[in-house]
């Protein structure tokens, strides 16, 4: 098996797989949410695996396919009784068991590695319960005029299940006075191509399309699926079928002829069906069965499916088919190219409409042109930047799953909530925010929320809440995961902090949120306290890491006995901004529009000086630093006079800063661009994030409003230059 | 050329892109540069500053949408700043899918230098002489050949050393 990258086919068997592994998922823990699975559901499930498993055995993964194969077969069965009540935790369990050994494989293949995972001991599991599952019904069935009681004995007494006789019900089926005008006796034998694989399926099949139409019916081999024989006994004796039915011999031969890779076919009328005794007829009975089942009072089985059903049937079934066949998965490097061309385009058509040989030209007809032209490729533009939004829906829907794990492994009862998750971000900021909101649902479910009892004890009900909350806000997207547990102790983190020597300010002067913004710190928190220590902070270093990476920021708040709530700012996307543009001499710099105030202009005389050179204004009341770009970046020409040029202030997480410019040139949306490699490489560009082409061509450098506050703190030597020409100026 | 057009090129023109240097003139002396680096040579645009920056890079310029950084050769080789002129060139190369542009006085031509014409570098004596790979002659005129991987790593090295 070798690794097949850039092989289109494997590309499509990736994406699918991945995908209907993904939609498995969901639907195991919207199902184990509800209770039950639904048939629908069931239904579903089983298409899924069915479609795995070709598709992995076509691509010769065999061990996927070897375990989507006794996944579905194990679905196929509950597909077929439909009322049954199974252990419906257990099957979850077993197929989030299968779902994460597919999704370990094909993250190797992915990785050019091959898919060499064993699936056997989950196989074996899927197997075993599909045992046990086989031999309950038949004491069930045959139970079923006497006393439904004894399902749940038979199903624990296992093996004993398959001995028993199914005459029961089956004569009860035929026995049944209202059936037909005489019901037919058939014995079919079916002998498949040489090359027909699978034969036991092909079989099973048949057995699938014709039963609606037959009363009862046995075959041998009795046991179509997994039994590792029933293959070779078909290949070598034929597929027998014994057919009780009101329907004619014509219309039964119509049938079966119709069955693929079918070769030879013989249907004869019998007298009587022979001496039936075996699981298998009672087990395949089971699915006509179940309707009057229920009607009999089977007790708990006829009870609570229907109930399941109907009430999960609706918000699952109504969004299932409408994902299939609508989407496709697109490479988000193209997506990126995509993205650099149309910024292209806009340029491009600037240079032709406003060509400076046509610009004095009376042009009526061509301007008409270039209006629609322009609409054309704003249009385009929208869509590339609506085609890069992805709902959060996705990522917050794996937290369903984290939430289950950990809350069994802690035997924790907890409920997660999600709010918002049809919120968009763009796709990079997705790829940069699922593992931090991960660290903070486990931490919430670890040591945010309490123990059943102590949660009794404190008058709280005994399910913990974590809610996921996603929300526009202006150019921003707000996520935030709160948990209504202990909260965060005051006390023990500045503890911490004094031992760790993390505090560097008296602790009075230390409002609470400041002392819970301290678990924020690199080395708050280290691996071993993990288990001992009952606090928050392990690793949330690298959560605040990851968050900045994309431009967001995290706080935190809490109350003591009423939970803890943490807050992610993050930028609805990367890839475009609003800009305001200001001309500082010759250079252009855009300033992201959502950290904009306001710009005025100001005296001479509003400006404070201190001893160290520092510029300050005051503006209602507050005093502002005030930061002149040329200084800054050390640009040639430009205005010195603050009288002649405008002040912009920009704010950030509640601080302001006045950026002195020679003039403002207007807003606009621009296509970030991250500075050439190699200028990154040489140095890090402080306070700038990025780069922009304008219109005409003109590259515009894109300010980092977080990053010149920094600059601002770290001092303002680091410039000499400037330090003369202020000197000089002054 | 876009970049596949280039690779085919290069693939056509091995044979024929061998032992040829483009030549350009920094403050008198001519260089060659292995043309297979090249990508194109455009006259001189607006170039935007990039804070933070060792004098040699200029800063940022569009070329036709895609940002690349300029450095100045004069600069670079230590020798005064001057400012640009008409016969001021860009030369574009690509340099381990690195797009960079040089600054220099003006290019010159393409010559071919067998490898038996190429001498090595004599001992370093002066910093501008790190990014000589050789000393070649055509038409009874030296080349000094650059090694263009070195213009740009030559930096780092440079930065441990101070630092």
């Amino acid at each position: 098996m070798s690794a097949r990258q850039g092989d289109p086919i494997f590309e499509a068997y990736l994406a699918e797989t991945t995908q209907l592994i993904e939609e498995l998922e969901e639907l195991i823990l919207v199902c184990e949410h509800e209770g039950a699975f639904t048939e629908e559901a069931i239904h579903e499930i089983f298409r899924i695996m069915h479609t795995v498993k070709g598709s992995s055995a076509m691509m010769q993964y065999h061990n996927i396919a070897a375990l989507a194969h006794a996944l579905e077969d194990l679905f196929s069965l509950l597909r077929e009784r439909p009322s049954r009540q199974a252990d419906w935790s257990g099957i979850s369990d077993l197929m989030l068991e299968g779902v994460d050994f597919t999704k370990v494989e094909l993250h190797k293949l992915q990785n050019g590695e091959p898919a060499d995972g064993d699936a056997s001991t989950v196989i074996a599991k899927v197997n075993r319960l599909l045992g046990k599952l086989k031999d309950e019904p038949d004491a069930a069935n045959g139970a079923g005029g006497a006393a439904a009681s004894d399902a749940s004995t038979a199903g624990t007494s296992g093996e004993s299940g398959s001995a028993t006789c199914g005459s029961g019900s089956a004569g009860g089926m035929i026995a049944d006075p209202g059936a037909s005008d005489g019901p037919r006796h058939f014995a079919a034998r079916l002998i498949f191509t040489e090359d027909c694989q699978m034969a036991n399926i092909r079989a099973y099949q048949a057995v699938f399309q014709l039963k609606d139409r037959l009363l009862d019916y046995r075959h041998i081999p009795e046991n179509l699926l997994d039994d590792p024989d029933a293959e070779a006994v078909i290949r070598d004796q034929g597929f027998r079928l014994f057919m009780t039915t009101d329907r004619s011999r014509d219309e039964i031969y119509e049938a079966l002829s119709g069955i693929s890779y079918l070769k030879d076919l013989e249907l004869e009328s019998i007298a009587e069906p022979d001496g039936r005794c075996g699981p298998e007829p009672a087990e395949e009975h089971a699915s006509r069965d179940s309707p009057a089942g229920g009607a009999d009072g089977g007790g708990t089985d006829g009870g609570g499916q229907p109930a399941g059903k109907t009430a999960a049937a609706p918000g699952r079934e109504s969004r299932t088919p409408a994902q299939h066949g609508t989407t496709i998965q697109v490479n988000v490097g193209k997506l990126d190219e995509l993205m650099d061309l149309v910024g292209e385009l806009v340029i491009a058509e600037a240079m032709v409409t406003q060509n400076p040989e046509i610009a004095r030209l009376q042009l009526e007809q061509f301007q008409k042109a270039v209006r629609h032209l322009q609409k054309i490729t704003k249009e385009i533009q929208d869509k590339v930047m609506e085609i890069r939004m992805v709902p959060l829906a996705t990522t917050f829907q794996r937290m369903h799953r984290i939430v289950r794990d950990m809350s069994r492994k802690l035997g924790k009862n907890v409920a997660l909530r999600l709010i918002g998750e049809e919120t968009e971000v763009d796709k990079s900021v997705i790829e940069h925010i699922t593992d931090p909101l991960m660290h903070l649902v486990r931490n919430a479910v670890d040591h945010g929320l309490e123990s059943a009892e102590e949660r009794a004890a404190a008058g709280k009900p005994e399910t913990g809440t974590i809610t996921l909350e996603a929300l526009n806000s202006g150019g921003e997207v707000l996520i935030l995961v709160r948990d209504d547990g202990r909260g965060l102790s005051r006390e023990r983190i500045l503890e911490k902090a004094k031992a760790r020597g993390l505090l560097h300010r008296p602790e009075a002067d230390l409002a609470d949120r400041e002392i819970f913004q301290l678990i924020f710190l690199p080395g708050f928190s280290t691996k071993e306290e993990i288990t001992e220590y009952s606090g928050r902070g392990v690793g949330l270093d690298v959560v605040q890491q990851n968050i900045a990476e994309v431009g967001g920021t995290i706080a935190v708040d809490s109350a003591p006995g009423e939970g803890t709530v943490f807050t992610i700012k993050i930028p609805l996307t990367l890839a475009i901004i609003d800009g305001m543009n200001a001309r500082v001499g010759e250079a252009l710099y855009t300033i992201p529009t959502t950290s904009i105030r306001e710009s005025f202009r100001a005296r001479a005389g509003d400006i404070i000086t201190d001893p160290d050179g520092n510029e300050m204004i005051m503006v209602r009341g507050e005093c502002y630093p005030v930061l002149r770009i040329h200084r800054l970046f050390g640009v040639e020409g430009g205005r010195r006079n603050i009288e002649d040029g405008v002040l912009i202030m920009a704010e950030q997480d509640g601080r302001g800063i006045c950026l002195f410019a020679d003039e403002l040139l207007g807003q606009q949306q621009v296509v970030v661009k991250s500075l050439p490699r190699y200028i990154r490489k040489l140095n890090r560009v402080r306070g700038i994030s990025g780069c922009t082409l304008l219109g005409d061509g003109s590259i515009s450098l894109i300010l980092d409003i977080q990053g010149l506050f920094n600059m601002k703190h770290e001092g303002e030597d680091c410039h000499v230059g400037d330090r003369t020409e202020r000197n000089l100026a002054g | 050329m876009s970049e596949t057009a280039r690779n085919e090129t290069l693939l056509d023109e091995e044979d024929s892109q061998r032992d040829k240097y483009l030549t350009f003139v920094v403050d008198g002396d001519t260089y060659g540069i292995e043309i297979r680096y090249v990508t194109e040579i455009i006259g001189l645009q607006k170039i935007t500053p990039v804070p933070d920056m060792p004098a040699f890079v200029r800063g940022i310029i569009n070329l036709r949408g895609k940002i690349i950084p300029v450095m100045d050769m004069r600069v670079r080789f230590n020798k005064p700043f001057r400012e640009y002129m008409e016969r001021t060139c860009i030369i574009v190369v690509d340099i381990r899918n690195l797009s960079i542009g040089l600054i220099v006085d003006s290019v010159a031509e393409v010559v071919n230098i067998p490898a038996g014409a190429v001498a090595p570098p004599p001992e370093l004596t002066r910093r501008g002489n790190r990014f000589i790979m050789g000393i070649g002659q055509a038409a009874g005129e030296v080349k000094l050949l650059l090694d263009c991987e070195k213009l740009l790593t030559e930096e780092e090295t440079e930065q441990l050393l101070t630092s």
